[in-house]
This record gives C-alpha cells, sequence and structure tokens, in this order.
C-alpha cells in the first residue's frame, strides 16, 4: 500500500477538512457525505484522515476493539486480553460486497473442519469505533444501504442467520463519497449522514497550480514531501486531541439553541435531527477553535455543511440548497 | 501542419511505451477503434507491453475482480479456500468492447486503478457514434486517448521501442527533472481548454517524464511537453481556446472569480502564459465536431429510443423465460435444473462413476435462469386546459385517453391525465388501465383561466418518478400552446412564467423520457417548439386534431 497523501497538504477544500475534523472530534456527529466531480479529492482526503487520526486504546485480541475486557463480546473467547494501542479502524466497504460480509456470518471454515458453529465477524465489527468508508456510496446495493442504515442508527449489529444469533456494538463514523453524476443517493440515506459536503474542481488557477505541484513533489520526492507535512499533520492530530478533552466543557446558551431551531424552521427541514447534528457540530468547531462558548459566528459557519442536504430536495440544481441555506443563516443570524 | 503533426498510429506507439515506463501514475489508455486489422495491430503491440495482461469482459463479475470464495476446493479441502481476484494481482486489464461497461463496473475499476497496487488498464472502445463512448470515470483516470479510426492497415507500421529500451528508461525516470514553468503552463492550458479535472495536468507531467526518458533527456524540454499534452489534453478538451483577449471579454459578466483568477494569472506570471505553440497543437488534434459531442455529452442519457412499449428488465425472478446460460450460483441467480442435467448427460459415460450417484454433476454443467421482463409503459397525458388552449383541444385529449385505453389492454399501456388551468395543474386520473374510472373522471375535467404550465410539468415529473418506482416506464404526451403566464408561485407574471416552465421542462427532461408536444396553437408558435426543445422531445403541430389523429400521432411518435 502506498503512503497516503497527507491531510494538510490538500489545497482548499476548506469544508470537506472542516466537515472530516470534527468527526474526528465528536463521532456523534454522525457521518460525512462527500459528493464531487471526478479528480477533486475525495478519496484522498478520506485516506489522508485515516492517517492523521489519533490512535485508539483497544483490547489486543477483541475482534470489535473493545476498550476493556468487560466490552468484549462473549461469542469471541478472547484470549489476549491486553490492552494496547491501535490505529484508529478505517474500513473500506467495496461496492461488490456480500451481506455476509458486512454482518459477519458463520464461519465456514470452523464449520467444516470442527463441526463448531461460530460466528465470524464481518466489516461492521471491524469499524466499531473508527469509520467506515463507502467510496461511491450512491451506487451501492439496496439491501446494503438498508442493512447500514439499520446499523448505523442503533450502534448495534444484530446477526439473526445460520442459526446464530448474535450481536454486537457497531459505533462507525460513516464516510461516503460519490459523484452525483453516476447516481442519485436515496433521501433516507442522505438525511443519516450528519454533515454533507460538495466539493467541486477549485476554480482558482494558482489553486490549481499548487495542487498539481504538491501532488507532483509526492509522487517524485515523497520522503521530503512527507517530512514536512507529516509534521503539519502532527500539528492538527494535538489540536483534535485538546479539542476532544475540551468538548464536554463547551457552554451554548438559550439564545444559540433557539437559533438552531429557527434556522431549521425557516428552511423547513423534516425532522428533528438538523437541530441536533447542527448544534453538536458546532460545539465540536467551537472546541476545535480553543473557544469554551458556541457562537453565532460557530453557528453560521457549521450550518451549510449540517444542513444543506436535509433541505426538501429540488433535484433541479444542487447548488440552490446551499444558496437556500446561506440566505437563511444571514435572516435569522443577521 | 500535417508535417510537423506526428501519425495517429506513430503518437500511439509513443504513448504505449510511455505507459510501459511509468504505468503506475499514467493508469492506461484507450483506444478507440473498430475490430479490424489496425486494432488487431494495437493489440498485437500491447502484448509486447511488459507485465501480464487479463482480459476482461464487462459482464466480469465481482468474484473474479475482488476474489471470493472457492466452492469446489473448499468443501474437498474442508477449510475456506479463497480465489485471489484480478485486484490482487497486479497487471494489465484489457476490457474489449470498453463503451458496453456499465458504470457499477466502471467504478469498481476505478478503485481498483486508485489503490495503487500497480493495475492499468486498457479500454478497446468500440463506439460507433460520439454518444457511445467508455465510462467518463474511467477516461477522467486514465492518461492516454487514442483514435484510430479510419486508419489503414498498411499506416500502422511504425513499432514499440525495444523492451530493454523500456526497462532502460523506467531505471532512469526517477531522475528525470521538470522544470518550474511546467506547472504553470499545463495548469493554463488545461483551463483554457475547459478542462475541469485535476488529474488531466498531472497526467500530462507524468507522460512529459516518461517520453522524456524513454528519448533519454534527464530533463523535460518544450518538445516533450507539447507531445504530452497533445497525447493527453484533446479528448478531454471541452471548450475550443480563444485568444486571450478575446476571452476575456465575454469571462466578465461571469462570476468575479473567473475574471480575478484571469488577471491575477496574467500579473503574476507573465512568463507561464501558455505558449501558443502549445496551444495550436493541442488545436490541431481535436477531435472533429469537439461541440457536437459536448453538446452530446451533457445530454448524455438520451431517451432510450423506440421499442413501443416499457423498457425491457433482464432478471432471475420474473417474467418470459430466456434461454438459460451457464455460471455460478451465487444467491441471487436460480439454478435451472433441468438445463443442468440436460448439459451433464451427454458427459456421463466420460466421468467417473460414483457408486453413491447415477448422474455426476460438474460445477460447469451449472445452468442459471433467466428470464426477461417487460415493465408496462405509462403514458401521462399534459393537458392544457387554460382558455387560451379552449376547450375544444381538451374534449380531443380526453377521447385520445379514451382511444389510447382502449387499445390498452393489448399493449400493456397505464393511462394517466394531468391538466394544468387557473393557477395550479393536478392529476385528474392516475394512473390506470380502468376504462370505466377514466370515463369517469374525463367527464368532469373543467377549463378556462391561467396558463401555469411550470406547474404542469412539474406534477408530470412527480408522477413520472412514482411510477417509475412503481416499475412502470413513463411516457408523456404534452398538449399545449405554450404561452405560459402563471409562474410556479401562482402569481400572473408572463416572464416568470415562461422561465419557470424552462427550468421544469429542463427538470423533466433529466427522466429521460420518450415524448412529444403536441402543439395546438393555430399556427405553430415558436414557444412550444422551444419547449419541445428544452424537454428534448419532437413538437407536432396539430392545430386541427381529432381524437383519431391525436392518438394515432401519439401512438408514431412513441412507437418510433
Amino acid at each position: 500500500m502506498k503512503t497516503p497523501f497527507p491531510f494538510s497538504a490538500i489545497v482548499g477544500q476548506d469544508q470537506m477538512k472542516r466537515a472530516m475534523t470534527l468527526t474526528a472530534i465528536d463521532p456523534g456527529i454522525g457521518g460525512v457525505l462527500v459528493f464531487g466531480d471526478r479528480g477533486t479529492g475525495k478519496s484522498t482526503a478520506v485516506r489522508a484522515l485515516a492517517a492523521l487520526l489519533p490512535p485508539i486504546r483497544a483490547v489486543r485480541g477483541c475482534p470489535v476493539n473493545s476498550a476493556n475486557q468487560a466490552d468484549c463480546p462473549e461469542w469471541a473467547s478472547v484470549s489476549d486480553l491486553e490492552v494496547t494501542e491501535r490505529p484508529t479502524p478505517m474500513i473500506d466497504l467495496p461496492l461488490g460486497v456480500t451481506e455476509d460480509r458486512v454482518t459477519g456470518a458463520l464461519d465456514i471454515e470452523r464449520a467444516l473442519t470442527q463441526g463448531k458453529k461460530a460466528f465470524e465477524p464481518g466489516l461492521l465489527a471491524r469499524a466499531n469505533r473508527g469509520y467506515l468508508y463507502i467510496d461511491e456510496v450512491n451506487l451501492l446495493e439496496d439491501h446494503i444501504v438498508d442493512l447500514l442504515l439499520d446499523v448505523a442508527q442503533s450502534g448495534q449489529n444484530a446477526v439473526e442467520r445460520e442459526g446464530l444469533s448474535i450481536r454486537h456494538d457497531a459505533r462507525f463514523v460513516l464516510v461516503g463519497s460519490g459523484n452525483p453524476e453516476e447516481g442519485e443517493l436515496r433521501p433516507q440515506l442522505l438525511d443519516r449522514f450528519g454533515l454533507s459536503v460538495e466539493v467541486t474542481s477549485p476554480d482558482n488557477i494558482d489553486d490549481r497550480i499548487e495542487v498539481i505541484r504538491r501532488r507532483h513533489a509526492f509522487e517524485t520526492d515523497t520522503d521530503n514531501f512527507m517530512t514536512h507535512w507529516q509534521a503539519e499533520d502532527a500539528k492538527l492530530c494535538d489540536k483534535i486531541l485538546t479539542a476532544r478533552s475540551a468538548l464536554p466543557n463547551i457552554s451554548s446558551d438559550d439564545g444559540i439553541l433557539r437559533a438552531c431551531a429557527q434556522l431549521c424552521l425557516t428552511l423547513g427541514a423534516d425532522g428533528l435531527r438538523g437541530e441536533l447534528t447542527l448544534l453538536r457540530a458546532a460545539r465540536a468547531f467551537a472546541a476545535f477553535e480553543d473557544t469554551d462558548q458556541v457562537t453565532r459566528d460557530h453557528l453560521s459557519a457549521i450550518a451549510p455543511i449540517a444542513l444543506s442536504h436535509r433541505l426538501r430536495r429540488d433535484p433541479l440544481d444542487e447548488a440552490g440548497s446551499t444558496a437556500r441555506v446561506s440566505r437563511a443563516v444571514s435572516e435569522v443570524l443577521g | 501542419m500535417t508535417g510537423d503533426t506526428p501519425h495517429p498510429w506513430a503518437r500511439a506507439m509513443r504513448a504505449m511505451a510511455a505507459l510501459a515506463v511509468d504505468t503506475d501514475t499514467l493508469k492506461g489508455l484507450t483506444i478507440r477503434a473498430r475490430a479490424g486489422p489496425v486494432r488487431q495491430s494495437a493489440e498485437a503491440a500491447l502484448a509486447k507491453l511488459p507485465g501480464p495482461k487479463h482480459r476482461v469482459h464487462p459482464s466480469v463479475t465481482d468474484t473474479q475482480l475482488f476474489g471470493g470464495l472457492n466452492i469446489s476446493a473448499s468443501l474437498a479441502e474442508g477449510r475456506m479456500v479463497h480465489d485471489a481476484g484480478l485486484s490482487d494481482r497486479p497487471g494489465m486489464l484489457v476490457i474489449p468492447m470498453a463503451e458496453r461497461c456499465s458504470p457499477g463496473l466502471a467504478v469498481r475499476l476505478g478503485q481498483i486503478l486508485d489503490c495503487g497496487h500497480s493495475h492499468s488498464l486498457v479500454l478497446l472502445d468500440e463506439g460507433a457514434g460520439p454518444e457511445e463512448q467508455a465510462p467518463a470515470a474511467l477516461l477522467d483516470r486514465l492518461a492516454f486517448h487514442i483514435d484510430l479510426t479510419g486508419l489503414r492497415w498498411s499506416e500502422a507500421s511504425v513499432s514499440l521501442p525495444a523492451p530493454a529500451d523500456i526497462e532502460a528508461a523506467q531505471k532512469r525516470l526517477p531522475q528525470i527533472a521538470v522544470p518550474q514553468d511546467a506547472f504553470e503552463s499545463l495548469t493554463f492550458l488545461a483551463a483554457r481548454f475547459g478542462i475541469d479535472s485535476l488529474r488531466a495536468p498531472l497526467l500530462a507531467i507524468a507522460a512529459a517524464r516518461a517520453l522524456a526518458s524513454l528519448d533519454h533527456a534527464m530533463q523535460v524540454s518544450e518538445a516533450h511537453l507539447t507531445e504530452a499534452t497533445e497525447l493527453v489534453y484533446p479528448a478531454r478538451a471541452t471548450t475550443l481556446p480563444q485568444d486571450p483577449h478575446e476571452a476575456d471579454q465575454p469571462a466578465e459578466p461571469e462570476a468575479q472569480t473567473d475574471t480575478d483568477a484571469d488577471t491575477d494569472g496574467a500579473t503574476d506570471h507573465p512568463e507561464a502564459l501558455p505558449d501558443e505553440m502549445l496551444i495550436a497543437a493541442v488545436a490541431a488534434l481535436l477531435p472533429d465536431g469537439l461541440l457536437d459531442r459536448v453538446t452530446a455529452k451533457s445530454r448524455s442519457t438520451k431517451p432510450a429510443s423506440g421499442g413501443g412499449a416499457g423498457s425491457r428488465r433482464r432478471g432471475n425472478r420474473t417474467g418470459r423465460p430466456l434461454p438459460s446460460r451457464p455460471g455460478h450460483p451465487d444467491g441471487r441467480a436460480r439454478i435451472d435444473v433441468i438445463a443442468t442435467l440436460r448439459a451433464a448427460v451427454p458427459w456421463q459415460a466420460l466421468r467417473p462413476k460414483h457408486a453413491h450417484s447415477r448422474v455426476t454433476i460438474y460445477p460447469s454443467d451449472i445452468r442459471l435462469r433467466r428470464f426477461e421482463d417487460r415493465s408496462d409503459r405509462l403514458v401521462v397525458f399534459i393537458v392544457d386546459a387554460s382558455g387560451s388552449a379552449a376547450m375544444a383541444r381538451l374534449a380531443e385529449a380526453k377521447g385520445a385517453v379514451e382511444l389510447l385505453l382502449g387499445q390498452a389492454y393489448a399493449r400493456r399501456d397505464h393511462v394517466a391525465l394531468v391538466a394544468f388551468r387557473g393557477t395550479t395543474a393536478e392529476t385528474l386520473l392516475p394512473p390506470t388501465r380502468s376504462l370505466v374510472q377514466a370515463k369517469r373522471r374525463l367527464a368532469a375535467l373543467p377549463g378556462g383561466g391561467g396558463t401555469p404550465l411550470a406547474a404542469g410539468l412539474e406534477t408530470a415529473a412527480q408522477l413520472a418518478a412514482q411510477s417509475r418506482d412503481r416499475g412502470l416506464s413513463p411516457a408523456f404526451a404534452l398538449l399545449t400552446d405554450g404561452h405560459a403566464n402563471i409562474a410556479l408561485d401562482r402569481t400572473s407574471n408572463r416572464v416568470q412564467a415562461q422561465s419557470d416552465a424552462q427550468s421544469r421542462a429542463a427538470h423533466l427532461r433529466m427522466f429521460t423520457l420518450q415524448g412529444c408536444v403536441i402543439d395546438t396553437a393555430p399556427r405553430s408558435s415558436p414557444e412550444a417548439a422551444s419547449l419541445a426543445q428544452a424537454l428534448g422531445v419532437d413538437c407536432i403541430a396539430l392545430p386541427r386534431a381529432d381524437a383519431q389523429r391525436l392518438s394515432k400521432a401519439i401512438d408514431q411518435v412513441l412507437d418510433a
């Protein structure tokens, strides 16, 4: 596997980078959807994020990355109970994946050789406490999407098949990317993503040249390039860790709550998930900015990525929804 | 120009050699040629490139691509035996009939290319027309696009550099330096040709380095950059470059950022403006009818032609049976037992006999069932019931609906009717095949009032989306004179109403339905024609049609 391109070295695309950083601070925000044209660095950013994230502490032998021995599932019969550091899981969900690979299934090998009914954990188990990345999420087959929705909502994976009855924790941040030209995403799935970002190719020629330069340097002079940018990545990683610890102390007064609700009302967003995510993301953003209170500026910075995909859709133009959000933001937050 | 532009075949060979030198970055190439001696020579040249090659059919399964459980070996050995897929074996994937490659496969192949296991991809594109081409997701990733159409076999004379030369070039590659201003000039050049993806300049730089390495140069020269852009840019171009001074003037009313970027570029890097030579080189190679192709691309999903009934769907659950095909049971398909036995029987004498079984069946005998299903067609009538369209038209539309419904049983057509008048549109007749219900509802259709064309189109689009979800193939017939005067917000504003109608028409067009606009104005109106254009369908002027002629005209258009 090649070294991933460093996260800090990505030119522009601030909203995408911000959205991903926020989910690293507070995984409860609930996932990022990145939609955009070909060749805008969607996949690059996700791979880079995996390399950037701080490691987690988990029981070494545990298939679902449990934090301590008490959390290890019974069916796994974990023998190696030492708690060690491991990189934050970033699991790829390939498009052609089958249902039993996702949820886990009967361990055929042990069934055939030992005649034992054992469970072989799937991708959802491996993604617990980490990230699940779906490239081209709009082309994923419907039955897999339904399954993911269910698990993402409950945080638990329940397997009832082949005589097995097993459940385990599956709390992960869903990251999806796709190109809207190749197909729309079902509205049900759209709503489950906490944040959504639209990326376009930079329209500034200097930015474009910088992209080409950095990419070329990365490919031809990898070592020097990485030494420089890994230092930047480490700074960002520290900032994320600081923000994580500051997060419980961030306060948000009634005025902010009212503004959240007012914003969602003005936009006519369905359900209450909009308000909840907006507030949560704004708190994470406040922590990242090293303040102890959520301000209206934080809200207006977060509103476009937290709300634009929750509006009643006008399939005519995607840009329209972003414009509607910014209009509502200037109306409500003035 | 012809003097110094290399021959297409020579360019093709250079591209292949460059690909062999820097496979990891350049990713692959597309060869556009119909099957014939020229393409055979191209394939022969490909075969000489170093590294393993796998030919992949566009209907390749995920198991073949990504690997999967090997059932027979697992059963025999009593442990899980996984077959490695093509994604685990680095090499060159050659895809014939690439223009038939489905978007799903394109994305999977794209993922294989992106995962960096030094795969490369060669698409053999046999598309007949400009609208038939390999999926854009792949074309964007592959460096070179070679068009060998119209080449004669005798022209395919130049051959590849010797394998030893390529190997030496591979070794030299890391030392090849790129002049700093190359980045600027290539990015500018891409912008001038309207190439949006940032992969293009990157690929061009990599190509220039590979070419320099092939030429035993240690530094990328102007000539290499020119050659690289000639290879990479022409097929991606979306606009013809204009003189920078001319280009500035129309750009001014556009977005601020555009002009900013232009002036920035002009002041900061005066030396970096792309050489006119580079532009001329690429422009000389632009495919004929570039603009035709651009429009073809923007309407890449044009209505499926003809059929006269709902579109065909292949499946293995319901419908008219098709001949069974050999295949592996993958959990979704059903096994055709009789056909499987029939395939196994002739070989029984040759196969080793087992005491406990009468018939020995090998995995290769397994036949899967296939069915073909035609989805029912839904004809949505969108009828202008406003004062301007006059009451008489309404009666004709009602008559036509009843006539079509009369034939519906044989044709498996459903019919729906959306009428717009006053300030709103409503679905008067939801999709139905019931003649009785239709007659009852139609009798009560009133007329008169304004023309909320946009509202009518919107309701029709909703209906089309719903019916498509329910497995129908919608088509539409829009009866109007095109004089919209009620906007979507129900106000009477002619200008707003027209622009709303145009935008809704563009929306409805995204469904890529078959259909027609029937111009009901006494004299054929430009409004109806422009509406038909926005919808991407034909416009038929029928000033004095009766129900019979109307239904016949609609039949003809939809069956065409």
